[in-house]
């Protein structure tokens, strides 16, 4: 965040001419721990701080829950008007690691709410046919880190089955959901964001909410769309985020990206819980350096919204991408070279571009959480 | 008074007064002079009954009696309270906030550690999944670097950046985060073992949740076909995670599921049991007969890990009869007294070390500085020279050295 802030002073130099003593201070107290002081007792963990979107109102009446409530109303909202929607994965019956399935199974019986043993690859598989044979299929990776035993069912059986049997058959009504990202204590197997694995691989969308509201509406969007969807839940806002969330079943439409704040001189673009980050350093950029930033959310890794993002780099001639995954090959190089690609930028000095791609490093973040 | 009495007694005072039970007297202060019986009151050795293992495709399986020396007793009996007072010690430290991350606790199962161990070789091979405190251990490591490893300490294991779960040792492959991941790595090491013609095993360990994972019977399949020296061990203790073994599984028969592969159900809170298994089957694999599995059935008393209070899946009725009639240190302890192999003044004594080498290890694992930020970065790639690294923003640059 304090980088995103670094970048806004080179970026403001440029624009605004304010002389860099002046905002020396400025600098030392946003610097992050780029210097090679060791401060290794201290917990490095970046913060960030929730903010809850304002309460909708086309929805009808509304509830306060937070991420995990709000994933088990929209569960709720399906297995009441969906009567062949099942829920299976490992440890949902008594509500799951993260308690997205509490009551459910009590609710809708055993047999619509149900375990599977320890096996990914079982899980998926099973999904696939569970969904190719015309029942709603939803199921659970207890954490994105383990979904790798399934990804060949993922990319070679579920995302091509359309293409391949030349649309007589197909797994859209499979929807697989894993908690995902950094929680602070996670480590190398509990930690991960694995998007950039699957955007890679077109007949498959990913997608990934910012709040409560936005994941219950993204949620019943991907068991209604005809496409199998990977819908990650940032696990660390599952009990930091809360908002009123309507409840009623409402959708919120898939690949488009949502602009959260007007700006004008830079865009930032982000998924999951870094959009908390952004929106807090656009708020710093605009008190401290006069800076105005545009914040989009891209709620949707594939296929995304391409157009809104060029829009928005069209007016403020500036993009800085930030995600939680490693810099190489992760979704931020897709976004930035798509961007200048259609914006036609020569490679060398284009005027006003500064695409700039803030991520964690390919080590810090299996290590730092 | 006959002509021999007098010459009786002189040999046996002077046998006395040279094998007078003197405890090894650690250099440390704080331990006391053991004044004990003498040496030769003590049964240096026993036989005992232990239990008849379920076979599968066997004819025959491990022996039915097992002989204990007692300096064997007091080896496993000092590794297995060893193993039990460094994971009480990790739930302590975990509860400070000392250990963060992932933690899951071994005690109530040492004696599957402790058995193993003894019937291997330190030059066969051995690896495990998460649940690795206690082998690691077994195989060579020092309290004190476990615990610096688990509180991220550069005096650690694997220098503070592996934690719990990733620890490893020579022929010890770890310490492995991901369930079953470890047994197609175990059917490849001891396809190496097979290939140098060393006459080395590999065990290869995993759980009654990851006996349910894909991978092993692949793994199984490949033993079988190339009669790999693999022992393969389900340490089936009852849960995988929160989901009892009967949800889980169509066969709860776990040294079935081998099918092709011959099979022993072992009592796992037995440590003779597993040692009399564990030698059977490694002789098994040295003769190459191919692989082998082993399930030892046995108990975690504390719940999969320390986000689980492990009650919420079985009662607590359940956890204490366990330990009250099935705890492999006490039922050790109790045969080696019973047969007049031990005293308890001596037990006390082994106590009373184990405690003070926890506790300096805890001392030293609380008070090691935790690993620079140069070393944030080593070992991505194995390099010469030293690559770069990008930090979290484009100008932070990292080293990293391999």
């Amino acid at each position: 965040m304090a980088a995103a802030a670094r970048l806004f002073l080179r970026g403001a130099n440029s624009k605004l001419s304010i002389a860099p003593g002046s905002l020396g201070t400025t600098l030392l107290k946003l610097s992050p721990n780029c210097s090679s002081r060791t401060k290794t007792q201290r917990r490095h963990a970046a913060h960030f701080t929730f903010q809850p979107d304002p309460v909708p109102s086309q929805y009808g009446p509304t509830q306060k829950m937070n991420l995990f409530q709000s994933i088990t109303s929209a569960l709720d909202n399906t297995l009441a008007s969906d009567p062949t929607a099942v829920i299976f994965g490992e440890d949902v019956a008594f509500g799951g690691v993260f308690r997205c399935t509490v009551g459910l199974r009590d609710k809708y019986g055993k047999d619509r709410v149900f375990n599977t043993p320890l096996c990914e690859q079982g899980i998926v598989g099973f999904g696939i046919g569970v969904a190719v044979a015309g029942a709603t299929a939803i199921a659970e990776i207890q954490f994105a880190d383990y979904i790798f035993p399934a990804f060949d069912q993922i990319v070679n059986e579920a995302a091509k089955y359309r293409y391949r049997s030349g649309n007589m058959f197909d797994c859209g009504n499979l929807t697989i959901r894993a908690p995902w990202g950094c929680v602070g204590h996670g480590s190398l197997y509990h930690s991960q964001s694995p998007e950039a694995f699957f955007a890679h691989c077109p007949g498959l969308k990913v997608v990934i909410p910012r709040s409560p509201i936005q994941a219950k509406g993204l949620l019943l969007s991907c068991i209604a769309d005809k496409n199998p969807c990977i819908f990650f839940e940032p696990k660390i806002l599952y009990r930091a985020a809360v908002e009123q969330v309507p409840e009623d079943p409402y959708t919120i439409p898939l690949s488009q990206a949502e602009v959260l704040q007007e700006g004008s001189d830079v865009t930032l673009v982000a998924w999951g819980t870094q959009i908390h980050v952004l929106k807090e350093v656009a708020s710093m950029a605009q008190e401290k350096l006069g800076v105005s930033c545009e914040v989009i959310d891209l709620q949707t890794i594939l296929p995304w919204d391409i157009e809104t993002v060029c829009k928005s780099v069209v007016k403020t001639g500036r993009l800085l991408i930030s995600h939680e995954a490693p810099v190489t090959g992760g979704f931020a190089s897709e976004i930035s070279s798509t961007v200048q690609v259609r914006l036609k930028w020569p490679v060398s000095h284009p005027p006003h571009s500064h695409v700039f791609t803030l991520c964690t490093d390919d080590v810090n973040c299996w290590c730092i959480h | 008074m006959t002509l021999y009495a007098p010459t009786c007694l002189v040999n046996a005072a002077l046998r006395a007064v040279q094998s007078r039970e003197i405890s090894l007297i650690p250099e440390n202060e704080g331990a006391r002079v053991v004044v004990s019986r003498s040496f030769a009151d003590f049964t240096p050795q026993a036989t005992f009954d232990i239990k008849k293992c379920d076979l599968h495709r066997l004819e025959e399986g491990p022996p039915v009696k097992a002989e204990l020396t007692r300096e064997q007793g007091l080896q496993y009996y000092r590794t297995m309270q060893t193993v039990r007072r460094m994971e009480l010690k990790a739930d302590q430290l975990y509860k400070q906030k000392i250990i963060r991350g992932f933690c899951h606790l071994y005690d109530g199962q040492e004696a599957c550690a402790a058995g193993i161990e003894a019937a291997i070789n330190p030059s066969d091979h051995l690896i495990t999944a998460y649940r690795a405190h206690g082998y690691t251990y077994t195989r060579g490591v020092s309290v004190k670097e476990i615990l610096a490893e688990l509180t991220g300490r550069r005096g650690g294991v694997a220098k503070g950046k592996g934690g719990s779960m990733h620890m490893y040792a020579p022929h010890f492959y770890g310490g492995n985060g991901i369930v079953g991941a470890q047994v197609p790595l175990g059917a490849g090491i001891a396809l190496a073992c097979q290939y140098q013609g060393n006459n080395q095993v590999c065990v290869t360990l995993y759980g009654d949740g990851a006996a349910n994972q894909g991978q092993l019977f692949e793994s199984y399949n490949m033993a079988a076909l190339w009669k790999l020296p693999c022992i393969f061990i389900c340490e089936n203790n009852k849960y995988g995670m929160g989901t009892s073994v009967e949800r889980a599984a169509a066969s709860t028969d776990y040294y079935k599921r081998g099918d092709f592969i011959p099979g022993l159900r072992v009592d796992g809170m037995d440590v003779l049991c597993v040692r009399e298994a564990a030698q059977f089957a490694a002789d098994h694999c040295r003769a190459g007969k191919g692989p082998i599995i082993m399930e030892l059935q046995t108990y975690r008393y504390h719940g999969h890990s320390m986000s689980d209070p492990g009650v919420s899946y079985r009662t607590r009725e359940e956890i204490q009869e366990v330990r009250s009639k099935s705890d492999p240190i006490s039922m050790l302890k109790e045969r080696m007294l019973s047969h007049n192999m031990a005293s308890v003044e001596e037990f006390k004594e082994i106590d009373i070390e184990i405690r003070k080498q926890v506790e300096d290890a805890t001392q030293f694992a609380t008070s090691d500085p935790e690993p620079p930020l140069e070393e944030l970065c080593n070992h991505i790639f194995s390099n010469n020279p030293l690559l770069e690294v990008r930090g979290t923003n484009p100008w932070s640059k990292l080293k990293s050295v391999s």
